[in-house]
Order: C-alpha cells, then sequence, then structure tokens
C-alpha cells in the first residue's frame, strides 16, 4: 500500500469542504496511511461470489397518501439558524 | 445514596403506580444525587432541574388520573445525539454550538407517553465517534469505577450516568459497539437492538446502515421494560421493521434447558487479557449448570471486521455530516464568500477524530478508490453476514468478551488505530444489524467491571433478553456490586 501523500490529503480535504491546517494535512497523511494501511488487508479475501451488502435489511419504497398533514413551522426551521431574514436562511454571496 | 435510588426502574414505577412513592421525590432524588456525583463523574452535559420537577409533577398527575404508563415518574438520560424538545442536542461538538432540538425523537416521545422523566443530556464521542468517550469536545466523563479510567464510547456519559445510580436508565446509539463496550466498561447492561427495531428519527445520523438506538439499565429486568416501550414500527424512520413487538418481559427465563450456546474458543484462548478471558468462560460455565448445550462455532471473516466497519462507516459519515453547513444549523465562521464559510465552518467546527473519519470516508468514495476500498469492504460484509447465518444454524445465541480489555486509564490510547481496536468484538453483529448485549460478569483485579457479549440473530431481542436474565440471576451474588462514588 502507498503511502498518502500530502498532496492527496489536500485534494479529498477539497471534496470533503474541511479546511485543514497544515499541521493537519501532515498529520492526517500519516494516519490516513496507517488506517488505508490496515483496511488493504481486504484485498486478500476472496469475494468470490459474494454481493454487495449495503444495508442490513431490504429496503422497500413506502407509501402514504398524499394528504396535507402538519408539519413544521417555518420559524421553528430557521430557529437554529446562525443568520435568517423574514424565515429565510441567510448567507453571504455565493455568486461574484 | 437515598434509599428510592438503589432500586431498579421496573420497581420505581411500580412504586409510583401503586402511589408508595411519588415521582417528585424519585427525581429530587435523583437531581441531588446527580449534584453529588457529577464533579467526579462528568456524565451529563445538560441537566434542567426545573423542567425535570415539571416532568415528575406530570407523571405525579398521570397516576392520581389513572393513566400511569409503565415508566411513570422514572427518570431516564438521553445521549446527545437524540432529541429532547426544547433541549440542546450538541453530539458533544462544537459545530452544533447552541443547537435546540425542535421537535422530540420518537424514542424520546415514547418514553414520555410512558411516563418517564427526561432527567439530562449525556456525554459522548464527538458525533458518536469514539471508544473512550475522550473524543467529546465538551468534556471529560469518567469511569465511576475508577476515575482515572475512560468509561468506554462513544455513549459513555449515558454508561457512567447509569452506573453512578444518577439516572435509573438511559438511551444511547450504537453504531460498532458504541452501546456494549461502555456498558461492559461500566459494569451495566447495554443492549443494541437489532437493525429497525427500534426508530431512529431524532438520532443524528451517523452510519445509517449501522446506526441504532439502545438502552442501559442496571438490570435485564429493567432493559426489557423499556424495550418494551422503545420497540417498534415508527412512520418517521423507514428502516424501522414492520413486524410484532413481543412482551420483553414475559420472555425473562432464569434457566437455560435446550440452549444452545456457541463459542468462538480462539477469542478466549488467544485473548492477552486472561482476567476477561477468565470471567467469560465462569460465565459459559455457570450457562451450562443452568441447563445449556456449549457448542463450538466460527466467524472466519469476523477478523476483518474492524476494516470493514472503518470503510463503511466513514464512507456513510462523510456522506452523513455534509449537512453540516453553518447554514441552517449550528457554528457558522463568517467569510467574505458562501463556499469559503463552508470550508472553514467544518474546518473549525469539528473535531480531529470526526475530520479523520471524513476524510477517510471521502476518500474511500472517491473516483479511483470506490471499489478498492466501499465496494470491497461491502462484499466482505456480505461474507460476515453469512458466517452469522451459519454460525446460528447449530446454537441460538453466541458469546464471548464484550472488549478485549476492562476499561482503559484516560490518555492512555492516542493512536487512532488502537483505539478502533476496542471494537472488535462488538462491531460484526452491527454489520450485520444483529442484536446483542453486553452483561457484568465479574470484575478484574482492580474491581473494574467485565462484560459478556451476548448475540442473537436478527429480532431474536425476546430470547436474547431471556438468555441474559437466566445468566444474571445466577451470577447476582458474586456480580452485583455498587461503585463506592455513587
Amino acid at each position: 500500500m502507498r503511502a498518502m501523500d500530502e498532496a492527496t490529503v489536500r485534494h479529498v480535504a477539497r471534496l470533503a469542504r474541511l479546511e485543514l491546517t497544515d499541521d493537519e494535512v501532515r498529520r492526517f497523511a500519516a494516519d490516513m496511511s496507517k488506517i488505508t494501511d490496515f483496511v488493504s488487508a481486504l484485498r486478500k479475501v476472496d469475494v468470490q461470489g459474494a454481493e454487495m451488502t449495503l444495508h442490513p435489511v431490504v429496503n422497500r419504497n413506502q407509501w402514504r397518501e398524499d394528504e396535507a398533514r402538519p408539519g413544521f413551522k417555518r420559524e421553528d426551521a430557521v430557529a437554529n439558524a446562525a443568520d435568517s431574514e423574514q424565515n429565510f436562511f441567510k448567507v453571504p454571496p455565493v455568486i461574484e | 445514596m437515598h434509599e428510592l435510588l438503589k432500586l431498579d426502574a421496573t420497581e420505581t414505577a411500580r412504586r409510583i403506580r401503586a402511589a408508595e412513592a411519588t415521582a417528585h421525590d424519585v427525581t429530587a432524588a435523583v437531581l441531588a444525587h446527580i449534584k453529588a456525583t457529577e464533579p467526579k463523574v462528568g456524565a451529563y452535559l445538560h441537566v434542567d432541574e426545573a423542567d425535570a420537577l415539571s416532568q415528575a409533577k406530570a407523571a405525579d398527575a398521570a397516576v392520581k388520573a389513572g393513566k400511569a404508563g409503565p415508566l411513570a415518574g422514572v427518570p431516564v438520560a438521553i445521549k446527545d445525539n437524540i432529541h429532547v424538545h426544547g433541549q440542546q442536542t450538541s453530539c458533544a461538538s462544537r459545530l452544533l454550538g447552541d443547537f435546540k432540538a425542535p421537535y422530540d425523537a420518537t424514542v424520546t416521545a415514547r418514553l414520555r407517553a410512558a411516563g418517564a422523566v427526561m432527567i439530562g443530556k449525556t456525554n459522548l464521542d464527538e458525533f458518536a465517534m469514539g471508544s473512550s468517550c475522550e473524543n467529546s469536545a465538551l468534556q471529560q466523563t469518567r469511569n465511576p469505577w475508577n476515575v482515572a479510567h475512560v468509561p468506554g464510547g462513544s455513549s459513555g456519559g449515558s454508561a457512567a450516568c447509569v452506573a453512578a445510580h444518577s439516572a435509573y436508565l438511559s438511551l444511547g446509539s450504537d453504531t460498532g459497539g458504541s452501546i456494549r463496550l461502555p456498558a461492559s466498561f461500566c459494569g451495566v447492561v447495554g443492549f443494541k437492538p437489532s437493525y429497525g427495531r427500534v426508530s431512529r428519527y431524532g438520532l443524528v445520523a451517523f452510519a445509517s446502515s449501522l446506526d441504532q438506538v439502545g438502552p442501559f439499565a442496571r438490570s435485564v429486568r429493567d432493559t426489557a421494560t423499556i424495550m418494551n416501550v422503545l420497540a417498534g414500527r415508527d412512520a418517521h424512520d423507514t428502516t424501522s421493521a414492520d413486524r410484532p413487538v413481543p412482551d420483553y418481559a414475559a420472555g425473562l427465563r432464569n434457566d437455560l434447558k435446550g440452549v444452545r450456546v456457541g463459542v468462538v474458543r480462539s477469542y478466549l484462548d488467544q485473548m492477552p487479557n486472561r482476567e476477561v478471558a477468565g470471567a467469560c468462560q465462569a460465565a459459559i460455565d455457570r450457562m451450562q449448570a443452568l441447563g445449556a448445550t456449549i457448542v463450538e462455532t466460527s466467524l472466519p471473516h469476523a477478523d476483518h471486521g474492524i476494516a470493514v466497519y472503518y470503510v463503511v462507516a466513514s464512507a456513510e459519515a462523510s456522506s452523513n455530516l455534509a449537512r453540516f453547513d453553518g447554514v441552517r444549523y449550528g457554528l457558522r465562521v463568517e467569510s467574505s464568500s458562501g463556499i469559503e464559510s463552508y470550508f472553514r465552518t467544518r474546518g473549525t467546527g469539528f473535531g480531529p477524530e470526526v475530520k479523520r473519519r471524513i476524510m477517510l470516508g471521502t476518500y474511500a468514495l472517491s473516483a479511483g478508490h470506490w471499489e478498492e476500498f466501499y465496494g470491497r469492504a461491502a462484499r466482505v460484509r456480505t461474507l460476515i453476514c453469512r458466517d452469522f447465518d451459519n454460525a446460528f444454524a447449530g446454537c441460538d445465541v453466541m458469546v464471548g468478551p464484550c472488549a478485549p480489555f476492562t476499561a482503559f486509564k484516560a490518555g492512555e490510547k492516542s493512536d487512532p488505530l488502537s483505539m478502533y481496536l476496542c471494537d472488535i468484538f462488538t462491531i460484526p453483529a452491527s454489520l450485520a444489524g444483529l442484536c446483542a448485549l453486553s452483561l457484568p460478569v465479574g470484575y478484574d483485579k482492580s474491581g473494574l467491571p467485565i462484560g459478556l457479549h451476548m448475540q442473537a440473530p436478527a429480532f431474536a431481542e425476546d430470547r436474547l433478553l431471556g438468555y441474559a436474565h437466566a445468566l444474571e440471576q445466577a451470577l447476582k451474588p458474586e456480580v452485583d456490586r455498587t461503585p463506592a462514588i455513587a
């Protein structure tokens, strides 16, 4: 198993939307190399004929009548937000 | 300790229903005991005395009106990743800040309907990721049997408060062992129901194919009493099972005649900690004396459980935790642009272990690595499920050690991998969606509790609790102890 380099750590952090300090990048490169090395033992397992188990039970779509029911009030939905206005979530500009 | 606090939850509720005690007196006694024990234990993140006493008042009124439920007036503690309307749900993370739950989790609502008093919110490893409770960003919880040691995790606060008698019962969540491991370390019963047996609506999701809510109690009887309240289908959780719920209290038994107990010999023979192995072997001998037949069994792929778990659970966590973006709730670190605020909020708000798992999960799901990591782990998971199917063809229950050791000292395990290895015995049942529990069966030389892991097929909770009850009753003279701190 190849050791994980810092460039890979930075790339993954970008995908995960995590700002990491340089110190964290170094630490995670070492930790994740160790962990992925440990996990790579799975490569030696013979998985011929084994489907993937994504879930321990079989899930089926569940339907109900399309009737209005009491739900969340807007003021409750925004009550925990860092910033809101007129019951909308308020965020910094995302488009320049 | 107040005399009332020495009773179990089932007897306490009976007395309150029979007007031999009041919910107010019981709740006041627990609140006073919390004040006395918390400076040393630190199990609770939040206790609202006024709210608890007003719930107790309502419980007493319900008794007078002849509407008392099965947990009338019994104080129950809730892990702080499960919603209690109006109280904090911090997940022991700085990222959630002062988040207030806008609704009750289904398990909370069911407890309320049964008359229980929600006494407080308990500490955990941040977002339930950890095995010692040391990953909490808010507080350190200590083991009531020896405060230099950890309570186990992730539901460390919920295990510690029940062990310290500062709650009769508590709720935890178990993704890879987060109920059973701390139960084993704190000497209480910790029960992970089968996947789907208990609703997860209002539980903050960590790994959705594994998470399950379950109780801690000081006896198997109390575990059955609270499971009668918690179990069942919930329209708010489509993964909750639409199957009948047996009366768990009615299934409790005192013998093991005709029961086939499966033992994986190598788990005991190769266990470096001989005290844990010895206590588990003594418990197995006792099961035989109660009429059980001991059969050797094996789980050839279970050794890969930890590797499978850390890929699958981290992958699911990386997806579930994407919701913490600083927009709708929790911390927001302001920045000139929305996307940068997103990066900073998550970088600042999550602790090191949570970041490590998000990173690992994102990597395992990323282009070029998906089949190598996630796909392969999901296939080995199938092999582990098949191992259990084969094993349970020859036995009714599997027993062995719950953890490779007793509670370790705080700060002793700094390497992430060595921490992951704590869950070696509990993870396989989570991957297969089985029900399992930890039952206190002894103590090591230093007086720290040892737990026996008992596993049964999915939805065999009634049988599992019955077997555990028989063993518990037989071991009572040797095992029934109270930590000095209580």
